[in-house]
């Protein structure tokens, strides 16, 4: 069913009535081509694009829990492909080239706003660290521009220039960046990927993955075993669980990240603003709520909730750029699981087990990565081959030394 | 000014004798000093509060508590300015201002509530079905109109006023909520001895005491109240903390709560906290946050004048202010006649009772900005239309389990009392009361005594068991309806982001079934008050739609705060300029008196440049700073400079497998340079290392890397290799350092130092260390080592005998010309020499990158030698360190320019390296840089171009070697 | 989360930092298979969902780096030691 103002005004009249459901709950087969563990962002968008990109239709989506429960429908909605590495950028570059199609590609209004992510810096050496940012993605064709101290005044002229302990001198501003409404995303996904006859398999545990003779054949589930042709594993935070069962030992740590919204206020905030001084983002959504974040509670953790340390370092961090929000409320924080890579960056691989395929490592950058992600992921596993803008992302690369570390903080994963 | 029309004669806890004056929406009001906003408005008579959310309909006070939906306002004015204030909550002060809010250009009249007209259009997810043709209308129309539509009080402009504080209490027993089960709890707990905290929102303890009349023993229970609030007060180990709300639950025993220290009076006394956020380490926590009552969900029920049943209790007599003469009650139990009784009592007449157990129902309710009648439909079926300007509704009431599930845990629905109770409970936790479905007040107290002794006694504090007295009778007898749909009209369940019923019907037939689908895509449960009155209603109705019970439905996952926390109260005073500790050297006092200018450099404050006179620049000064310090002597402040002190029979083992190079082989008096790498073959620190006796080595780190070093130097003694013998501590804070540098300094020095040293180059040649008594008998450490490439000298003393050094090195060299450098001359010089600092040292690169792989011995192994070994690091066309200078003298480098062949065209794969550090430099008379160019130590020579997209620059640039001055090493030898 | 110190006391997770997994044993360097034991010893974690053996260092306090035990699905402490059985025995 066609989603436009038309058919909204048409249903009005009706009542509602005939709105038809974005996705069927269907029984599982017993066998599919491809079968998908994680029914998340990147879940979805893969079996989407399988769907549709490749032509495939006997797909299976396996969630445990509800479609979009995981890191998809808990981050802070940010948008960009604002990276240095060589590795990263055709990457993350190629994913916000599929944001800027997606809502009509998919038919679902995803509140795609391109209102800028502006990162601040604090020093001249940060300034030049930035620059090299800036040109590094330059080289590949993404626009950015780098601000002086009135440059940010102009766009954000709320925030502390006058008494702040790390004074702002600039910014890094990549106007195509923005945010998503990120439930709205999975929800896309997974109504095209329905349409096309993807069976999301929601409430359904994969619990072992069966492998023979050196193959994976299928998965074993709480709704019973599921034979596969291959098998793609896209399960982000709980990367680690599932992997094992198949024998594969990965370069992936699980953290627990928070987020965090205030009440709803009238608009403030026009763009995304990061801080240079620390590490914290905050944008403010349609509804009015400011929605922000941080570091990682920096503990491994499975517990999708964190503690009040992080809580006041992120508080403290967003109020370092912009303490006229001292008197607006939090109104409510939880957590996430991030599947932290060695080096901060993302891996789409084959795994060494025939017919086996990974999708991990997205640590904080899962959500503006999740049409990328699922476009690549698709590719490999339709093709048996990997996509030329994920060439970078393999698994061997901590063995060959080919690390994509943006941070340079080197093989600990929460410092990334 | 307005009088008082429905404020009763008498009654209540408010004080009459203090009568305050305050205004809403500028109007000006009267009430008194115990009232809230909400209750001195219906004292006034004003019932419209504010608009919703969405559709802009009129809407007034729900209830009396914290999770009040729709009385929502903004306080005060100017910086103070403070959106979405529950008025239900807050206390009146003299001179309160109080405006509506999401409402233009007034509250009677809003240009929004056209929205209701187009209402069928809005309904739940509707902006995910349009707005998407043609794609850029999106942020230029469509965005902008929605976000200025949505949103609820205005953001606050300029920086608060008011400061706030953290502070950690730690407790044996802490008591959330100060109702009948919370002073049980409480006091029995107290009663053993064991340290006890009792929170409560409210600023005075009663809980349900305070708004209902019973009996307690022989008592009333407002008189119960007195004698337990005496009592506890008496308890030298019983903490009351009023106007405190525990706000979540964290891991281990630790919990959020936040002080309204000073909210309730215009502006804090000076020297004291708005608000104080406190960590609670508590051994036990007994969670007796009471329990919050349903609303019922019928036609236009969201109309000002409809009420929960026991708020209108509350305000007759709490407060003393009647909500409405002509009252209906909309009962599923039998509280609703206790209701009536109140209002009777306090003179209203109440015109029906429809008790849905007798299959009566209110179809809908009637009236513009307020309501004026309701349609009953009887027994049997027909419609009666009743005028009235008051609605009561009970419908029984949902324990306030919040607190219980934020460790991840869920309630369960129990039938027997039609509520979600706890189930499992974090560890440390016990439930007490209706917070637990223990709905009576004999409940409550039987409750708090028993499980108030327990929690003392698992804390090591025995009592005798106190003992509950006995209340008066109460009948709760309920069956709970979620909504009437025989009448017109919108039926609201999440009234302040105005989800219907049919919302949630909607979200079910396109699929949402999922109660987290249903959330998220009707926003039921997500407005300012978390769902408190709506979360469960909505999971009744998506059960009923898709025809499962409640507790297969479940609920969503309760997330902390309970109740908004303001963002300011988490930071405390870690604000402004106190974000972060700022560190100063021994030599800032002294330099602060020469006007030098400070920069930022991770948690230091060093000196930046030192202005000859008011208006020089940095450039220039810097270029002064370099040539006096070449051509005759310099001192800079070094002493930010990690320091490690290392002692022990192993040290010398220890740093081999620490650096790169060998320790072992150092002399006694020597210091020599190190290159530290993290596990995974990258460069981690640098910095040079003494060794003062056979022992005994005295370690340099970068100033950044100084606590990282640290960390690693511990987890590689502690963790890796705990049979070495050896000790070590961080001095850095210990030893005050000054770098001397230029052909005069050894001059300047021998004035310092006692005649007797020999500083002669003979004596005391380059990376010499020794330990030396300046003249006055001042203990010194003398280090012959060179960052600038001149002759130079560091010169440790005592922290304590910083200011004087710097004092007695510039009066001393004052004969030879000396100048303070700062930052920018030493890292002109330090880039003039080629010596890698915090540019190079990103992280990202490889001894065999910054050309220093003859740094690393192939003799044995050290951190990260391994891994610094695989494929890509060896790969001959790596991006390797080497100078570069413009071709044309007068242009000018800049930092993190990219480089690219003569022809080339920008792409990922044309970049051939980048710039890491620049300068001017006075010495060269050029711009110079160092950077990473692939190949780059054979195209030296060549010309490349550095582009700077971000500057707009692209200028040819010369590949060098990164030394650019004195290569030989002559003048630091000299 | 509180975290006991076996030095300190119990604490605020906030004087701690985290590195990670325990018990990893820095390869031999001279051993034929150093490399790729390198390679595991650098980046391969257990990750486990339950019980953990994971380094902290109690960075804000006596400078221990402790093995604790913790539940990363629940968060639980199980216990806490030196990491160093020297600075153990010394406690001792």
């Amino acid at each position: 069913m066609k989603y436009s103002v038309l058919s909204l005004i048409h249903q009005a009249f009706r009542g509602h009535r005939d709105w038809k459901p974005v996705w069927r709950y269907p029984e599982p087969k017993e066998e599919y081509d491809i079968v998908l563990i994680g029914g998340g962002g990147h879940g979805l968008a893969t079996a989407y694009y399988l769907a549709k990109e490749h032509g495939l239709k006997n797909i299976a989506v396996i969630e445990k829990g509800y479609l979009g429960g995981g890191s998809v429908g808990r981050n802070t909605t940010i948008v960009r492909s604002n990276y240095q590495e060589p590795g990263n950028i055709p990457f993350y570059e190629w994913s916000l080239k599929l944001w800027e199609g997606l809502e009509q590609d998919f038919n679902y209004n995803a509140m795609m706003s391109q209102r800028g992510v502006l990162n601040l810096y604090h020093s001249d050496s940060q300034r030049d660290e930035y620059a090299r940012r800036g040109n590094a993605m330059m080289m590949h064709g993404v626009d950015c521009t780098l601000l002086d101290k009135k440059g940010v005044q102009d766009l954000v002229p709320f925030l502390d220039f006058e008494n702040a302990r790390f004074p702002i001198q600039g910014g890094l501003l990549q106007e195509r960046g923005g945010t998503a409404r990120h439930d709205a995303v999975a929800w896309g996904f997974a109504r095209g990927a329905d349409s096309r006859g993807v069976d999301i398999l929601q409430n359904t545990e994969a619990t072992q993955i069966r492998v023979e003779n050196g193959r994976a054949v299928g998965v074993e589930t709480s709704r019973g075993y599921i034979k596969a042709k291959k098998i793609g594993i896209v399960a982000a935070g709980n990367t680690t669980r599932i992997a094992q069962t198949a024998g594969l030992q990965l370069p992936i740590e699980s953290y627990v990240l928070q987020a965090f919204v205030s009440e709803a206020i009238k608009p403030l905030i026009p763009s995304v603003v990061t801080f240079g001084a620390g590490h914290f983002y905050i944008s403010q959504s349609d509804k009015g709520g400011l929605v922000f974040g941080a570091s990682l509670d920096g503990y491994s953790s499975y517990a999708a909730r964190g503690n009040l340390p992080s809580v006041e370092d992120t508080i403290e961090e967003a109020m370092a750029i912009m303490p006229s929000i001292s008197r607006v409320k939090l109104l409510r924080h939880w957590g996430g699981i991030m599947d932290m890579s060695m080096d901060g960056s993302p891996i789409i691989d084959k795994t060494g087990v025939d017919g086996l395929y990974i999708n991990c490592g997205w640590c904080y950058g899962g959500f503006k990565a999740t049409p990328g992600s699922g476009w690549c992921f698709a590719h490999l596993i339709a093709k048996d081959e990997t996509h030329p803008n994920a060439k970078a992302l393999r698994l061997d690369r901590f063995k060959t030394g080919h690390v994509i570390d943006e941070a340079g903080t080197g093989a600990q994963p929460n410092l990334h | 000014m307005n009088h008082q029309i429905n404020r009763l004669k008498d009654g209540g806890l408010i004080d009459r004798a203090q009568k305050l004056t305050f205004t809403f929406d500028g109007k000006a009001f009267e009430g008194y000093q115990g009232d809230t906003i909400a209750s001195a408005l219906i004292a006034n008579g004003v019932s419209l509060l504010g608009r919703s959310f969405k559709y802009h309909r009129p809407r007034g006070i729900l209830s009396a508590g914290s999770e009040e939906p729709n009385a929502l306002v903004e306080l005060r004015s100017g910086h103070r300015r403070e959106p979405n204030i529950r008025a239900t909550m807050a206390e009146l002060y003299q001179g309160l201002e109080a405006t509506s809010q999401n409402r233009w250009p007034s509250l009677d009249f809003d240009i929004m509530s056209i929205n209701s007209l187009v209402s069928p259009l809005l309904t739940a997810g509707f902006y995910y079905k349009t707005f998407m043709w043609p794609a850029s209308f999106w942020e230029k129309i469509y965005e902008p109109a929605i976000r200025r539509a949505a949103g609820l009080g205005r953001p606050p402009v300029g920086n608060d006023p008011d400061h706030y504080e953290k502070a950690f209490a730690h407790c044996d027993v802490l008591v959330i909520g100060a109702g009948p089960a919370g002073l049980a709890t409480a006091l029995a707990a107290g009663r053993s001895g064991a340290r006890v905290i009792l929170c409560d929102e409210n600023n005075i303890l009663g809980g349900r005491l305070l708004s209902d009349e019973r009996t307690i023993g022989k008592d009333s229970g407002l008189e119960w109240v007195k004698t337990a609030e005496s009592e506890l007060a008496s308890l030298s180990n019983v903490t009351l903390m009023r106007r405190t709300t525990v706000f979540g639950i964290y891991d281990h025993g630790v919990y959020g709560a936040i002080e309204q220290v000073n909210d309730h009076i215009a502006s804090p006394p000076a020297y004291q906290p708005r608000q104080r956020s406190y960590r609670i380490v508590a051994k036990r926590a007994v969670l007796a946050a009471g329990a919050i009552e349903r609303p019922m969900i019928f036609g236009n029920n969201d109309l000002p004048g409809i009420m929960l049943g026991s708020a209108i209790r509350t305000y007759i007599n709490r407060y003393a202010s009647l909500p409405g003469r002509r009252a209906v009650i909309f009962t599923s139990s039998d509280e609703g006649y206790t209701t009536a009784k109140a209002l009777e009592q306090a003179g209203a007449v109440v015109v029906a009772i429809v008790d849905s157990r007798k299959g009566e129902m209110i179809q809908r309710a009637q009236g513009g900005k307020h309501l004026q009648a309701v349609d009953i439909q009887m027994g049997n079926g027909t419609i009666r239309s009743v005028e009235c300007d008051l609605l009561a509704m009970s419908n029984g009431w949902n324990p306030a389990v919040h607190l219980t599930c934020h460790l991840g845990n869920k309630p369960v629905w129990h039938d027997g009392v039609h509520a979600f109770i706890p189930d499992k409970l974090p560890k440390g936790l016990t439930v007490v009361g209706s917070a637990n479905g223990r709905f009576t007040l004999q409940n409550a107290l039987d409750d708090g005594f028993r499980l108030g002794s327990e929690a003392a006694a698992e804390t090591g504090f025995d009592t005798a068991a106190s003992h509950a007295p006995t209340t008066d009778a109460e009948s709760l007898a309920h069956q709970p309806i979620w909504r009437v749909t025989s009448g017109k009209g919108k039926r609201f369940v999440d009234f302040q982001h105005d989800v219907t019923d049919l919302d949630i019907e909607l979200a079910n037939r396109e699929g949402f079934k999922s109660v987290e689908h249903m959330k998220r895509y009707t926003t039921l449960g997500m407005a300012t008050d978390q769902g408190k009155t709506a979360n469960i209603a909505g999971l009744a109705i998506l059960g009923e739609v898709s025809g499962r019970t409640i507790n297969e439905v479940g609920t969503t996952i309760f997330r902390p705060p309970y109740t908004p926390v303001a963002l300011g109260a988490l930071a405390g005073h870690h604000v402004h300029k106190a974000f972060r500790p700022t560190r100063l050297t021994p030599s800032h006092q002294w330099a602060e008196e020469q006007n030098a200018v400070f920069m930022e450099t991770g948690p230091w404050l060093r000196a930046q440049y030192f202005p000859k006179e008011a208006g020089e620049d940095w450039l220039s000064a810097m270029a002064r700073e370099v040539v006096t310090t070449r051509e005759k002597v310099g001192v800079c402040d070094v002493s930010t400079l990690g320091k490690i002190d290392l002692q022990g029979k192993d040290v010398a083992t220890f740093l081999d497998r620490i650096y790169t190079g060998t320790f072992s082989t150092l002399a006694i008096g020597r210091v020599r340079y190190g290159l530290m790498m993290r596990e995974d073959g990258f460069v981690f620190d640098d910095g040079t290392t003494a060794r003062l006796g056979e022992n005994h080595y005295l370690m340099t780190t970068t100033t950044a890397g100084a606590g990282k070093v640290m960390a690693h130097l511990e987890f590689c003694h502690q963790v890796l290799w705990p049979e070495l013998d050896i000790a070590f501590t961080s001095v850095t804070e210990q030893w005050a350092q000054f770098s001397i540098a230029g052909p005069c300094s050894r001059k300047v020095l021998q004035k310092i130092v006692e005649p007797a040293y020999d500083l002669s180059n003979e004596a005391f040649p380059y990376m010499s260390a020794g330990e030396v008594k300046l003249r006055g008998g001042v203990p010194a450490r003398l280090f012959r080592i060179s960052f600038s490439g001149e002759l130079a000298y560091e010169i440790g003393v005592p922290n304590g005998y910083g200011d004087a050094l710097i004092r007695a090195i510039i009066a001393a060299g004052e004969e030879f010309g000396i100048t303070p450098y700062g930052l920018e001359a030493l890292s002109t010089m330090r880039i003039e020499k080629g010596h890698v600092a915090g540019g190079e040292l990103n992280g990202q690169t490889t001894p065999r990158d910054l050309g220093l792989a003859g740094m690393v011995s192939q003799k044995k192994d050290c951190i990260g030698k391994h891994m610094s070994e695989r494929p890509a690091m060896l790969e001959a066309d790596r991006p390797i360190i080497v100078g570069f200078k413009p071709r044309n003298k007068s242009a000018k480098l800049t930092g993190g320019a990219h480089f690219l062949d003569l022809a080339t065209k920008p792409s990922l794969s044309a970049d051939l390296g980048h710039l890491m550090s620049v300068a001017y430099s006075p010495t060269l008379k050029s711009w110079i840089g160092l950077g990473i160019l692939k190949n780059g130590r054979q195209r030296i020579g060549e010309t490349v171009r550095a582009v700077d997209f971000m500057r707009g620059t692209d200028i040819e640039v010369e590949i060098c070697d990164p030394v650019f001055f004195d290569r030989m090493g002559e003048r630091l030898r000299g | 989360m509180r975290i006991p110190c076996p030095f300190c006391g119990t604490r605020d997770s906030q004087e701690f930092t985290y590195l990670g997994q325990a018990g990893l044993k820095r390869p031999d360097p001279s051993a034929p298979n150093a490399q790729a034991a390198f390679h595991d010893y650098v980046h391969i974690r257990k990750n486990p969902a339950g019980p953990n053996s994971e380094l902290w260092l109690h960075a804000y306090g006596c400078r221990s780096w402790i093995v604790v035990e913790r539940n990363t699905l629940t968060h639980d402490i199980l216990g806490a030691d030196y990491a160093s059985p020297v600075m153990k025995e010394a406690a001792q």
